[in-house]
Parts: structure tokens; C-alpha cells; sequence
């Protein structure tokens, strides 16, 4: 019997139809607008003003605090201005806009695609290499890599999990990075290895893409201290928590992080990542999306440079739909719809994906008929019906005893109700409000 | 008989034994509690809204009985009568307070502000502030999901169906504040009534540059500065593009109104314009 994780899960159909296609390159555009935050933390602070020339892999943003990323730029050419620009939730944010001029790269990056297996580094070579390049979680967290990769005084970390599970249905983009840049990313995961100073690997990879384990299983000959565990198709397997409980058996306490049982989690996409920056010195300028949806004509795989605008990923995929009733950035599960198809590729963005009018709408709220589906299936072991009533009533401790801030925003709840309640709505609210709750306790004490 | 006799003997016995033991108990750990908080707090209007600052009419009167002076205390529901009421139970002066009202310092209706995408999700401003900048170009915008309607406990503010924007029921407004900490995109503002009910506010909180504030909503201020430049009174200020009237300082000349390109200044309450001599806008000045 394959792994899975053992709280809850559920199983929306896979709808991967973008599987197949190879990674397709796209052409830059005129211009690109490249957001100074595109990771979880503060924003950058930019270091080019209008009128700079600027190459490919040129930093243009830098790191202000210590969770946070730096930024380069993805085309070569001039800066035309530096102003606010609609980011993928509408709100209006400071980005740094590029006049595309060729396509001229710096010196520093190895464009060669030969495989550079040798890694001389020292741990703190790795990290800081990591850091310059600006790398950030590519799963859709976009937490900054570097600092994920330090652990906390006083923890050790015993193993690296690596995470190809890509649980969300219709998302193909680590898949394709999984058959086609295997060794790449085998040894991404040994520098990975050596930058923690761990032994062992683990490479999760769900059941539904069988041709990326048995490739991944034959390279892994070559690897030793790294091994593949194909795991049964469950959402949301590739959450931390769910994935470390999956593979290693150990559960993280409630409110602790992974590296409280030894166990550091990095997504391909980002081993990848830091492959290129570390053995080519290439920062992280360009990521693969998956383009996709029930109407679009040709679903894609894309490689996209950060900055080029939605609208030009989907015209590339054949054109955006007549009956479009909604753009999400990233999966069905977890992403977010779009107000504007203007918005800009980032380093966090996995999947544009587009969901016909008839989906797209939601069904009307009706009363909890108390069925307890919502319980058994929340990967967390929470009471999501429960935490909506406590911040609809707002009760506030109630919703911190009943740890709130524990969900992961899968969305498994919502998508399981029989009556269409917005359980996740509420909750997101609720654990915004416990969370400053915490916050102001701690400062005040 | 004789049964009946021990039982109530018994129960006599123990009732007058409990009764003492009670007395004494209620006599040793007596709380004293000054009267007059009851009586203070029976002047209030019970509402327990909070506008006061504290949590309830109860630890309203215990504060007001325990201050020395009635400063910076003010009941906002009751106004002015019952803080001369709740002044006169402790001897002391009510400091006249000044009425103020909420205003909603929005103009972006349908018409002035058309609609870029739709929201179908929660009928909540706090979930749909937190998901995206709202459903039209404008992200300071109010997003016309009634957080203050829910919130008002005067049944003071309603969403106006035909530009879906909170309107303020001028006459049951206390200026509890409650709408304005509702409010996720702090658009609510607590000021001053006025002489009359007039006043003058920009109504407007984008802090876009104007080409872009303009863009996405007719009546935004565009933060031209026309208007702080024909103040008389300096009550004008302009901060990241969007003009603010101090209430303390303006003095209701409506200069500024007619001046403003995007009409985002509205002037509330007061008779139609007829001429406009400067006479007698010098007139209505020193009114």
C-alpha cells in the first residue's frame, strides 16, 4: 500500500491535461513589469533608477530585512520607471518597469546546458550564493529559501524532503521540471544536502506521475543517501506537515516548524532553482507555468521570465476563452482568482488557470446540516465548522483554544460541504485576527 | 403529629442557623460601592455600544464617578443632556463636547466608478479587503458589503441600493464609532456635525497620483491642491495625493467646493448657492 499522510485528505479529480506538453519558451514582450515584492516578507528596496541599462540576472531590487529576497531583472534593456503597478490582488504596489532591449545576459551566468556536477562550496558558500540569487519557495509560498535553508539555533536538521507530490488538480509545471530537468535537480538536491548538512533525501512524488518516479528511481542509482516514495494521490499531500507525516511517520506539534522533527522540505522547482544559481550563478529570473483550463484551446507548459503579463501566457495558450468567468493564479484549491489579466508572471506563480462562467460562480451559503464532513477530512484534525462559528461570533479565545491558527488554508473544507458553506473564508478572517491577538500579547508582556 | 412537629422544629432550627450564619458572613465581607455609580449609571442610556471607550455603561459610570473631573469623558449616544445629568449626580460641570457624526468618505457609486471584475464571495468587507483590492479600479474604494450596517447598533447607516454605498441616518447617528473600526478600509470618519448639520469633507481616500485615481473613479481627488490654494484658514492639507479638511480649522466657507475639478468635495446641509459675490461669501464666513 502506497504512503499518504493519516489527518483527513480528500481526492478531487487530477484534470491534468497539460501533462504530456513539453516546456515551451515565450516570447518577452516590449515591456515587463517586475514587482519589488514577490515573496512573503518586506518588500525590496530598489537599486536602479530610470534611465539604467539593465542585463539579464542584473539585481534591481535588494533585501531590506532578513526575510526577504532579492529581485534581478528578467530581460536586458532600460529602466523605464519605477511607480506602482496592479499586483495580483488588485492592490496597487511598487515594481520596476523594463523597455525590453535584446536579449544580452550578464557575464557571470554559465548559459550552457552541460551538467555541472561538482559542488565545492562550503555550506555558507551555498546559502549565500541562494540569498544573492534571490530564490524563494516555488511551490506558491514564496518564502525565501535562504532563510529556510538556515535553521533556528539549536535545532539540527536529520533529513531533506523533497516535494514533487504537485497534490492541486490541474497543475503540470513540477511535473515537467521533473522530466526534464532530472539530474538537474539530483543535484540540486546534493547541494541542497551538503548547504543543511544532512545524509538523506527523500524525494516524494504522488502516484499519478509514474513516468517522474521511475525516472527519478533510476537516477537515484547514481545518489546515494537519496531515495524516491511514490505516494497515494491525496490533497493536500504537498503541504509541509502532511508531506513529512507522509514520508517519515513524524508529526509537527501544533505551532512548531518541520525542523522540530528534523526535517527540512523543499519543493523541486526551487532545488532547481538553487541548482542554477549555485553551479551557473543564475538568479532566479524566469520559472515554468502551467496554462490550463477546461476551454483553453492548447494547454502549456511555459517557461516564463518574472514580469511578462498574464494575458500574454493565455495567448499563448490559445487565446483566452469566450466563456471565461475567472483567471486564478495558481491551482484550483489554493490560488488566487485574478483581477486583471495584466498582472505580471512572479517567482511564486505555478499555474494560470481558467475556469468557464458555469464553474466559476458559487453556489449560495446554505444552513451546516452538521454531516461533520468538514472535521473528517481537515488535514490539520481541526473543527472547521466550529472555527467559522467562533469568528462569525467573534470569540476569539474559543477559536485560539480550538487552534485557528494551526489550518494551512488548504480549502479541503470548503470544497467538501454539502452546503456550500465558506468555511475557509471565515477561518482565513478568523486566523488573521488570532494571529494579531498573539502578536499584541507577546509585545505588551 | 409528633413527626410533623421535628420536621418543622428542625428545618425552623437550621433555616434561622443558616439565616444568622449568612447575615454575619454578608456583614464581614460587605463591599462598599459607592451609590452613586448605580445612580450615574441609571442616567446613561444603556446602550452598551462602547462609544464611550469603555466596555459597557456599568464601567463607564464607575469611571465617571471615579475621575475627579468629567474631562475627556463624554457619553456620545446621550450627548449633552445626560452628561449635564450625570454631571449634576456628582457635583461637579460636564465639559461641552462638541456633536459629532459619522461621514462616509466615499462617492464612488457604479456610475462614478465602474465596475472591473465581480466579487460572488462572502457578503463581508473584512474577507474581501483581505482577498483583493476590490471590484473596481480603485483599491481605497468602499467595497459596499455593509460591514458598518452590520455593525451600527442605532440602526444609523444603510447601503444605499442604487449606488451601493453607506449612507449616514443623520438623526439617529451618535458618533459611537462603531462603523468607523468596522470599516477595513477606514473610509468612516468621525466629525464634527456642525452649526446646523453643515459640513464640508472631501470625500475621497485614494491615494493614487491623480491621472490614476481619475482613471479608475470620476469624483476621486486627484490631490490637485486648487482647493488648499483658495482656503482662507489653512484647513486644507494634502498628504499622498489626497486632500484632508480639518474639521477644528475650517470654518464652512465653501470656497473649496466649487473649486475642486472632480467634485470630490461635498458640502452637506447647506441652502443653495445664489450668488456668488464674494459679499457674501464673506457673509457666510462670519455666520
Amino acid at each position: 500500500m502506497l504512503k499518504t499522510f493519516r489527518i483527513g485528505g480528500i481526492h478531487p479529480k487530477d484534470k491534468k491535461v497539460s501533462a504530456g506538453n513539453a516546456i515551451q519558451p515565450i516570447a518577452i514582450p516590449n515591456q515587463v513589469i517586475i514587482p519589488l515584492g514577490q515573496h512573503i516578507g518586506a518588500p525590496c528596496q530598489p537599486v536602479v533608477k530610470k534611465g539604467d541599462t539593465v542585463k539579464v540576472g542584473t539585481l534591481i531590487g535588494k533585501t531590506v530585512g532578513f526575510v526577504s529576497a532579492n529581485i534581478h531583472s528578467s530581460v536586458s534593456g532600460t529602466v523605464l520607471k519605477i511607480d506602482k503597478a496592479v499586483d495580483a490582488s488588485g492592490y496597487r504596489r511598487d515594481a520596476v518597469f523594463i523597455k525590453v532591449e535584446g536579449d544580452e545576459w550578464e557575464e557571470s551566468v554559465d548559459r550552457s546546458s552541460d551538467l555541472k556536477k561538482e559542488c565545492n562550496l562550503s555550506s555558507k558558500e551555498i546559502l549565500d550564493k541562494i540569498a544573492a540569487a534571490g530564490i524563494v519557495g516555488m511551490g506558491g509560498a514564496t518564502f525565501p529559501t535562504h532563510v529556510k535553508l538556515t535553521p533556528p539555533p539549536g535545532s539540527k536538521p536529520e533529513i531533506l524532503i523533497i516535494n514533487g507530490v504537485e497534490c492541486e488538480p490541474w497543475l503540470t509545471s513540477d511535473h515537467r521540471v521533473m522530466m526534464e530537468k532530472t539530474e538537474e535537480i539530483m543535484v540540486g538536491i546534493t547541494i541542497v544536502m551538503k548547504a543543511l548538512n544532512v545524509d538523506k533525501a527523500i524525494i516524494g512524488i504522488e502516484n499519478n506521475k509514474k513516468d517522474a518516479i521511475e525516472k527519478f528511481g533510476k537516477s537515484a542509482e547514481n545518489y546515494p543517501g537519496i531515495t524516491v516514495e511514490a505516494l497515494k494521490v491525496q490533497y493536500p499531500q504537498g503541504g509541509e506537515k502532511q508531506l513529512i507525516d507522509a514520508l517519515t511517520g513524524r508529526q509537527v506539534p501544533s505551532g512548531a516548524l518541520p525542523i522540530s522533527v528534523g526535517a527540512v522540505v523543499q519543493n523541486v522547482g526551487t532545488v532547481l532553482a538553487i541548482y542554477e544559481a549555485v553551479q551557473k550563478n543564475k538568479p532566479l529570473i524566469e520559472r515554468v507555468v502551467t496554462v490550463t483550463g477546461k476551454d483553453v484551446k492548447q494547454p502549456c507548459n511555459i517557461l516564463s521570465r518574472v514580469g511578462i503579463p498574464v494575458g500574454n501566457l493565455i495567448d499563448a495558450a490559445g487565446g483566452l476563452p469566450e466563456t471565461t468567468g475567472k483567471i486564478v493564479s495558481g491551482g484550483p484549491m489554493m490560488g488566487k482568482a485574478l483581477a486583471s489579466t495584466d498582472v505580471p508572471v512572479t517567482k511564486g506563480t505555478s499555474g494560470i488557470l481558467v475556469i468557464p462562467t458555469l464553474e466559476a460562480k458559487r453556489k449560495a451559503m446554505k444552513d451546516c446540516i452538521r454531516c461533520a464532513k468538514c472535521v473528517s477530512i481537515c488535514p490539520m484534525g481541526l473543527n472547521p465548522t466550529l472555527l467559522m462559528n467562533l469568528t462569525e461570533f467573534e470569540v476569539w479565545d474559543g477559536a485560539e483554544k480550538q487552534r485557528i491558527t494551526d489550518c494551512i488554508e488548504c480549502g479541503s473544507c470548503s470544497y467538501t460541504c454539502p452546503a456550500d458553506r465558506p468555511l475557509l473564508d471565515y477561518i482565513r478572517l478568523g486566523k488573521g485576527r488570532v494571529n494579531s491577538i498573539i502578536r499584541t500579547r507577546k509585545t505588551n508582556a | 403529629m409528633s413527626v410533623l412537629l421535628t420536621a418543622v422544629v428542625t428545618l425552623g432550627v437550621i433555616g434561622a442557623g443558616s439565616a444568622a450564619i449568612l447575615y454575619l458572613i454578608g456583614q464581614k465581607f460587605k463591599v462598599d460601592e459607592d451609590p452613586r455609580i448605580q445612580e450615574v449609571q441609571d442616567a446613561l442610556p444603556a446602550a452598551n455600544c462602547g462609544g464611550c471607550g469603555f466596555p459597557g455603561c456599568a464601567a463607564f459610570a464607575s469611571a465617571c464617578v471615579k475621575a475627579e473631573t468629567l474631562d475627556g469623558l463624554n457619553c456620545p449616544v446621550g450627548g449633552q443632556p445626560t452628561m449635564d445629568k450625570v454631571a449634576a449626580i456628582l457635583g461637579q460641570t460636564a465639559p461641552v463636547a462638541v456633536k459629532k457624526i459619522a461621514v462616509v468618505r466615499c462617492s464612488g457609486t457604479c456610475e462614478h466608478r465602474p465596475r472591473t471584475n465581480l466579487y460572488d464571495g462572502i457578503s463581508n468587507c473584512t474577507i474581501a479587503a483581505a482577498l483583493y483590492g476590490g471590484d473596481t479600479g480603485c483599491s481605497f474604494g468602499c467595497l459596499g458589503l455593509g460591514d458598518c450596517v452590520e455593525s451600527c447598533t442605532f440602526d444609523a447607516i444603510h447601503i444605499n441600493p442604487e449606488t451601493m454605498l453607506p449612507e449616514v441616518v443623520e438623526d439617529k447617528c451618535t458618533a459611537c464609532g462603531a462603523c468607523v473600526k468596522a470599516c477595513p478600509k477606514d473610509i468612516i470618519e468621525l466629525r464634527k456635525q456642525g452649526p446646523k448639520s453643515r459640513r464640508i469633507y472631501v470625500s475621497c481616500v485614494n491615494e493614487e497620483k491623480g491621472g490614476v485615481a481619475r482613471k479608475s473613479c470620476e469624483v476621486a481627488c486627484i490631490g490637485c491642491s486648487k482647493c488648499q490654494q483658495v482656503c482662507p484658514f489653512e484647513a486644507i492639507t494634502i498628504t499622498n495625493n489626497l486632500a484632508y479638511i480639518i474639521d477644528d480649522k475650517c470654518r464652512l466657507c465653501r470656497k473649496c467646493v466649487p473649486v475642486c475639478p472632480t467634485n470630490s468635495i461635498l458640502e452637506l446641509n447647506f441652502p443653495p448657492r445664489r450668488d456668488k459675490s464674494p459679499k457674501e461669501e464673506a457673509a457666510t464666513v462670519d455666520a
